[in-house]
């Protein structure tokens, strides 16, 4: 080598290293921060951590921008200029403090459902759920609502577990992967590492979504299916299946409830519900003896099909008798379904058929011994090698719930699901229905300074557990759990502001709200919310939602609209848990948890929310919060994360229990557990025993591993609700058979959403539009390089999504004369809104899409006014109602799925126009003052001062 | 190619200071005439003007010096060394013609071929860039040089007739040159429209066996280095006004009023005016020609883009 | 001397780049970013970075291009896909960037080929820029040098990393395993035998510069029509399929 090329090869990358837990997502990575002088040098992925094993994706990699953006609230805050304005002033932390403190007393004293507090894309959700359960309020959720409810409802309705973080494809040993719609915004990381090992051992990959991007440019087979009618390729598929007769009966019987006795008994308050003995057990046909007897019952042959009389002379027959002969039916067949959803009969026959010989002709055995629930030996582990996977494109329909159901019942029917090469289950779950609590929140559960009788959410079983008044009025300001949603198992936090300012169905004096920019991209009806929040009362003169505290730790634009703003750290300032409590980490194979811990000091007046939520719950003598004199019971948060206990040994984390730190799962607080943490990489594994892990839901060594790690008391096995019981419940009181009734307005739509077996029915956004005025979708697509609208104040992330058009398939584009660059109007029955365009053919052709949440308004995140997210950017929400079209009757529903008030994004219906050329975006607004105007640079050169 | 102003002004004054030094070591005009001195402070004037010029693309331009070292690889390099050798002759002839009323042919000549050699790397840099097609071809060096010759004759005419000595044959070179400059230019521009790219989006992204390529979405959404530097599109119709322009100003006017100058006499005031018109009729070409030459060059990064 | 080494170099480093697996993350652009804007040379810096022309500098950039197939093309007649196309410098053995720069600063390790800039010497000409085909060179315009990837020399030889983690950035954080990287000189290293396998290609072979980066193209798809002829329907009603689901239950 010459002299002249000699660089310096071996500089230390920086002083330390002090790893942690990202949060530029949800997906929860362990990330290695290097530290050099005090400032960040450098963020990586933790080679060493199960979520990532190193690897690290853009926005993770984009953290130094996030943690320094001059957008970053920088003191608490008090409104001093009408909402909207941006004007503020900066207070202290005592008066910050005093003030809430004070209206959440008062509110706490006087009638405790006037807060309605409601939390956002955070992590802590037991610690914020217990802290609105001991104020009191009937009214909390975290953002699940209008997120992704229907693909957590449907799936722990269903199989007692979910896709994400409840379970994942078995990346190791699938043979066939199907993908359901967008989802590369969460377990981001994970899947992109899952589909490397697919393609590395040429496994297939299809991607069912309507645009080809993102994982789906890279899948093995596409297919562009019309946004919303997923749900009829899946029973199109099962159709096929049931037909071929391809199907794991084996596991069916085993495994769920198709041998279960469903009672035909039309027009009684039974029908359609299961059998059950006197002591509740459901009851099935022994066919050898011709006897009834309980589900379960050693030896028995039960019967999947035959109509059969119960020994109170009424009849019943096997509830698979009733899904077979309900999918059987030529609607289903691929020729029926073609038109619906745009997919070619080959493709849909084809798909069926690669599901069916890969489960079946390509299966595997792992020969290691397990003992399921009936005391049965095993000689090993039959694996079905496809998986499937689906999040909010699937979800954000208001068919999605059904349709999500539709989707497991496919798993369970080829018998993938915990099985090797199938969907695994990773711990807690899987966690049955019955596991969960049922939802509290009516007038009998709450007083004045009395905390709630239970926890907010959960699980209706039936309309017994609704949280309605005798009326059948909503409880809830959301009117989650009430007939307009029955089971809003994550609320309906899109719903909190308009029935708020609407007094329907009661005002509110208190919001109370957490990273959620709910003045913007997180709300329908965007203009009309922001109209909402700015609304005075004419007589009083005072805004219609009275006091709204907000927490963040950036200028978004909800921000401004808050009269009291509460400014939390960056995520590498604060503690957090992610814990088995709340949202788990853990893999099919581990039981694992992870913390956040301050790698970097603020250089600003800012506090983490969660220490704030402690004082405040201090302030306010919560019960587990204050000793009951005003004095805290916690320092702050990390001082709960390692002292709270939840159940007796069972807390936050799971980790390094016990006063010698060597307890997992169960044991005494640990005080030197954070540190036990920080020493372990900021997470804690320990695997689940070989026998243990697969066919969880059903295996004895996994129950009592569940149980001694904490999960649960007593075992927990789950049997599959192919046919859910509770369903038929609802659909019985809208039938006006089965107390409590519904009510006349809701009956219709019950009887249609709420069908005990997986059901399609046209999305409502599309049923109720005029299909020849509107006769395009528009939806979005997650960009893999930036997560909802936390990255526009980044400045390394924003010149990859720098503005959104909109794109228009080719053929649409010839029909109007559309080119790229060109402006157009897209109309929708709510809105109308001008966007750039630009041309595609990978895409379906009905079907206009942008990227998610990159547009902004002028002003906020510290952008210039003219940054091209505000000028050129959009959202769709603009054209997406809170509220369906008005029926015949007056009445207007929420723009949700009717079983589980999830928002329905993607049922939206537009038709495009050509607009004139150049200009900008529309609708635009004034631009948002800067509540604490910093210069910002006029160049960047991070990093500089390290250049050799 | 963004026609970058710096550069674009270095090529077109560089080209003209050396063509009209070239022409002045020849000895062609009296030395001892005003015009003649005025004539080669000029070129030295346009020579530096043009370098200076140049300085101002760097990122750099402290460390120009080291422009110098790598003449054995590099055409920029070699410029910038062919630059300031020749400068060592055009100073002495022009210290003789100015202080001494003399020619002299050795300074004089080495000028010539010097400011030629100079002038062909400059063409060179451009020539040598297979990334952009339509300059990978001897045709550069060819036109820079015929323009350069050009340029020189017209400027030439113009000392001769302030000092009265234009002369039938003077006249006859300068239109000469000026056609063939202008007829090298064409064959340049035809060549360049009837090219079929070296490099396209399939050969760039090696997709071409799947199907037709057409960029999706940039790596970033706003202008970068790259988009400004190369990105540079030019309408076809605006183009082709331009080109017409450059024909008039730089060709068709200069031949025209040159002529017309060499009929109105050798001592008229009117030959002054007419070549001097000429003249600032050609620079307007060249500047309107150089634009073109960046702006309507393709840069096969743009496959990208 | 920006004279190219007279011998082919000993090692070919560079990296390989999966087309057939890439999400377009844009995972390795931004680390690639962090990591270098502290490290080698000049920070990358970023103009307007809160503002409307907001723009910097990036040593590796992820492109997205639609692919229309023409005519019949097996498995995917018809269909268009996209294909997500990162792109760094290629580390040419023929580099027409080094030939052409005046000072020296640009040069080719004559032991493992990588490409340098040696900032110091660095004019900013931009020459070295206009003479890449690949667009692999972008100037810090705050430093007013010419920045580039450097395959992370700064971390592949650096001895206080792990060994496991003397690898470029970009490789390192890929999520999808679409970048590796490697001695491409070594016929047995485990670049040069992905890119045997899977017909690795050079980009713009026409112009001549032998990049030493190979891309893996897409592999080829067999459509699920095909497979549709795979079921047997073995129901034509209800009665005969639990007929049959009944010699199932005997099985168990």
């Amino acid at each position: 080598m010459k002299p002249r090329e000699r660089v310096a090869l071996s500089r230390p990358v920086a002083d330390e290293v002090r790893k942690t837990t990202c949060y530029m997502c949800a997906c929860r990575c362990g990330i290695d921060v290097h530290v050099k002088d005090g400032r960040i040098r450098y963020i990586e992925g933790n080679r060493d951590h199960p979520v990532n094993r190193g690897v690290l994706c853009a926005k993770g990699s984009a953290g130094i921008m996030q943690h320094y953006a001059p957008a970053r609230l920088r003191a608490p805050l008090k409104r001093v200029g009408p909402r909207g304005s941006g004007q503020f002033q900066e207070i202290s932390w005592d008066e910050a403090l005093a003030t809430a403190a004070e209206w959440l007393g008062k509110v706490r004293a006087d009638d405790p459902k006037k807060l309605a507090f409601f939390t956002g894309r955070d992590q802590s959700q037991s610690l914020t759920g217990l802290w609105a359960q001991q104020y009191g309020t009937p009214n909390y959720a975290a953002h699940g609502g209008f997120c992704s409810v229907n693909m957590a409802a449907a799936g722990i309705m269903t199989i007692g577990g979910a896709f994400w973080e409840f379970g994942a494809p078995d990346w190791e040993r699938t043979k066939l992967f199907v993908m359901f719609g967008v989802a590369e915004d969460h377990d981001s990381n994970p899947i992109k590492m899952g589909i490397a090992k697919l393609k590395k051992r040429g496994a297939r990959f299809v991607s069912v979504n309507p645009i080809r991007t993102g994982y789906s440019a890279v899948a093995d087979n596409w297919i562009g299916i019309r946004p919303g009618t997923d749900g009829l390729l899946i029973l199109s598929v099962v159709h096929e299946l049931l037909k071929a007769r391809r199907i794991d009966v084996d596991y069916l019987v085993r495994y769920t409830n198709a041998t279960w006795l469903v009672i035909d008994a039309p027009g009684t308050a039974e029908h359609g519900l299961f059998a059950r003995d006197g002591e509740g057990r459901p009851l099935v046909h022994e066919t050898v003896t011709e006897q009834i007897v309980p589900a379960g019952t050693n030896g028995a042959r039960a019967g999947l099909s035959g109509r059969v009389q119960l020994d109170d002379g009424r009849f019943a027959v096997p509830s698979f008798q009733l899904l077979a002969e309900k999918y059987l039916d030529d609607k289903y067949a691929p020729e029926a379904v073609s038109g619906e959803t745009g997919v070619a009969v080959d493709t849909i026959r084809g798909l069926a058929a690669e599901i069916a010989r890969v489960a079946f002709e390509e299966e595997i055995f792992i020969g290691q011994p397990w003992a399921d629930m009936n005391g049965q030996r095993h000689q090993g582990y039959v694996g079905r090698p496809v998986s499937f996977h689906a999040m909010r494109g699937l979800s954000a329909h208001s068919n999605g719930f059904q349709t999500t159901r539709a989707l497991h019942m496919l798993q369970v029917l080829i018998g993938a699901v915990d099985c090797p090469g199938g969907f695994r289950f990773e711990p807690p779950y899987p966690k049955p229905l019955s596991a969960h609590p049922t939802p509290h929140g009516r007038a009998e559960h709450f007083g004045s300074n009395t905390p709630l009788a239970g926890p907010h959410l959960g699980f209706p079983r039936g309309p017994e557990d609704l949280l309605v008044d005798e009326d059948g009025r909503p409880a809830r300001i959301d009117k989650a759990f009430s007939w307009d949603a029955p089971i809003a198992a994550h609320g309906m936090m899109h719903m909190v502001i308009a029935n708020a300012h609407a007094g329907d169905p009661y005002p509110v004096d208190v919001l109370f709200m957490y990273m959620a920019n709910m003045a913007w991209n997180s709300s329908m009806n965007t203009a009309g919310t922001i109209k909402m929040l700015e609304d005075k009362e004419e007589a009083t003169g005072e805004y219609r939602i009275p006091k709204i505290i907000y927490s963040d730790a950036y200028a978004s634009e909800m921000v401004a609209y808050a009269d009291l703003v509460l400014p939390d750290t960056t995520y590498l300032e604060r503690h957090d848990c992610i814990s088995l409590l709340d949202r788990p980490i853990s893999e099919p194979d581990a039981v694992q948890d992870a913390i956040r811990w301050p790698v970097l000091e603020p250089d600003r007046d800012v506090r983490p929310f969660q220490t704030v939520l402690l004082d405040l719950g201090a302030r306010l003598n919560l019960p587990g919060f204050s000793d009951g004199h005003g004095r805290p019971l916690y320092k702050d948060y990390a001082d709960y994360i390692v002292r709270h206990e939840r159940r007796p040994g069972i807390g936050p984390l799971a980790g390094f229990r016990g006063p010698d730190g060597d307890r997992t799962g169960r044991g005494a607080a640990n005080p030197l557990q954070l540190q036990r943490y920080i020493e372990n990489g900021a997470f804690f594994s320990v695997h689940i025993p070989m026998e243990a892990q697969f066919f969880k839901h059903a295996n004895r060594a996994y129950q009592d591993f569940a149980v001694r790690m904490g999960f649960f008391d007593t075992p927990q096995p789950v049997t599959f609700q192919l046919y859910q019981e509770n369903l038929q419940k609802f659909r019985l009181a809208a039938e006006g058979l089965r107390a409590p009734f519904a009510p006349q307005t809701h009956r219709e739509r019950i009887v249609q959403a709420f069908d005990p077996l997986p059901d399609w029915y046209r999305p409502f956004g599309e049923a109720l539009a005029d299909r020849n005025e509107y006769p395009c979708h528009a939806v979005t697509q997650r960009p893999a390089a930036m997560y909802h609208s936390w990255g526009s104040m980044n400045a390394w992330l924003r010149q990859i999504h720098t503005r959104n058009p909109l794109y228009v398939p080719g053929s649409i584009c010839d029909e109007i004369g559309l080119k790229d660059g060109d402006w157009a109007w897209v109309i929708s029955h709510h809105g109308r809104i001008r966007v750039e365009v630009a041309r595609m053919e990978a895409v379906n052709a009905s079907t206009l899409w942008t990227w998610n949440a990159i547009g902004k308004r002028a002003g906020a995140w510290a952008l210039d006014a003219d940054a091209p997210e505000a000028r050129k950017g959009f959202l769709l929400n603009h054209l997406i109602a809170d509220l369906l079209p008005p029926r015949e009757d007056g009445l207007r529903l929420s723009n949700s799925d009717p079983v589980t008030g999830q928002a329905a994004w993607y049922d939206l219906r537009v038709r495009i126009e050509k607009a004139a050329a150049g200009g900008g975006s529309e609708p635009q607004w004034p631009p948002l003052a800067q509540p604490e105007p910093e210069a910002h640079p006029s160049e960047l050169r991070y990093g500089q001062e390290w250049a050799q | 190619m963004h026609p970058a102003p710096s550069i674009i002004l270095f090529t077109t004054l560089s080209g003209l200071g050396y063509g009209l030094a070239a022409m002045l070591g020849l000895g062609l005009l009296d030395p001892a005439h005003i015009a003649t001195k005025v004539g080669h402070v000029l070129a030295l004037m346009l020579i530096a003007g043009g370098l200076l010029s140049s300085t101002a693309h760097l990122g750099n331009p402290q460390r120009a010096w080291r422009a110098l070292s790598q003449w054995r690889s590099s055409w920029l390099s070699r410029e910038g060394v062919m630059a300031i050798a020749t400068f060592i002759p055009l100073l002495w002839s022009a210290w003789l013609a100015v202080v001494e009323s003399r020619y002299f042919w050795l300074p004089g000549l080495l000028g010539t071929a010097m400011s030629a050699l100079t002038v062909v790397c400059t063409a060179m840099i451009y020539a040598s860039l297979r990334s952009v097609q339509a300059w990978h071809t001897r045709l550069t060096p060819a036109c820079y040089l015929l323009f350069a010759a050009a340029g020189g004759l017209v400027f030439t005419a113009f000392l001769a007739a302030c000092s009265g000595m234009l002369s039938p044959s003077g006249t006859l070179a300068a239109l000469a040159a000026l056609a063939a400059a202008w007829g090298m230019k064409i064959k340049w521009r035809t060549r360049m429209q009837e090219l079929s790219p070296l490099s396209t989006p399939e050969s760039a992204t090696g997709l071409g066996a799947i199907g037709q390529v057409r960029l999706f979405e940039r790596p970033h959404m706003t202008e970068n280095y790259l988009t400004r530097e190369m990105g540079f599109r030019v309408g076809r119709k605006h183009a082709a006004k331009l080109w017409k322009a450059a024909l008039v100003a730089g060709a068709v006017v200069p031949m025209i009023l040159l002529a017309a100058a060499s009929m109105a006499g050798p001592a008229s005031t009117f030959a002054i005016l007419l070549s001097a018109l000429a003249a600032l009729g050609f620079v307007l070409g060249i500047l309107t020609e150089r634009w073109l030459f960046f702006a309507e060059a393709r840069h096969a990064v743009m496959n990208y883009y | 001397m920006t004279s190219l080494p007279a011998l082919p170099t000993p090692k070919k480093l560079g990296l390989v780049i999966d087309l057939d697996t890439c999400v377009g993350c844009h995972a390795c652009v931004v680390n690639c970013k962090e990591w270098n804007t502290g490290g080698y040379g000049a920070a990358l810096s970023d103009q307007d970075p809160y503002g409307a022309e907001v723009s910097g500098a990036w040593l590796n950039r992820v492109h997205s291009f639609e692919v229309v197939p023409e005519g019949e093309v097996v498995g995917e007649a018809g269909e268009a896909r996209i294909v997500h196309f990162p792109k760094s410098c290629l580390h040419c053995e023929a580099a027409p960037c080094v030939t052409v720069c005046p000072t020296g600063a640009s040069y080719k390790r004559a032991d493992d080929g990588i490409v340098l800039v040696e900032e110091d010497k660095c004019i900013g000409c931009g020459l070295c820029a206009w003479a890449c085909p690949y667009g692999a060179r972008e100037m810090d315009l705050a430093a007013g040098v010419m920045k580039k990837c450097t395959l992370c020399i700064d971390r592949i030889y650096n001895e206080t990393l792990e060994e496991a983690d003397r690898t470029p950035a970009c490789v390192r954080t890929c999520p999808a395993n679409a970048r590796h990287f490697g001695d491409l000189g070594d016929p047995h290293s485990h670049v040069s035998k992905l890119v045997a396998e899977r017909g690795g290609i050079d980009l713009m072979p026409e112009q001549g510069t032998r990049p030493v980066n190979k891309y893996l193209p897409p592999r080829e798809r067999t459509p699920l029509g095909a497979s549709a002829g795979l079921l047997l329907e073995d129901t034509n009603d209800a009665t005969g399929f639990f007929g049959w689901l009944d010699k199932m239950l005997d099985r168990i």
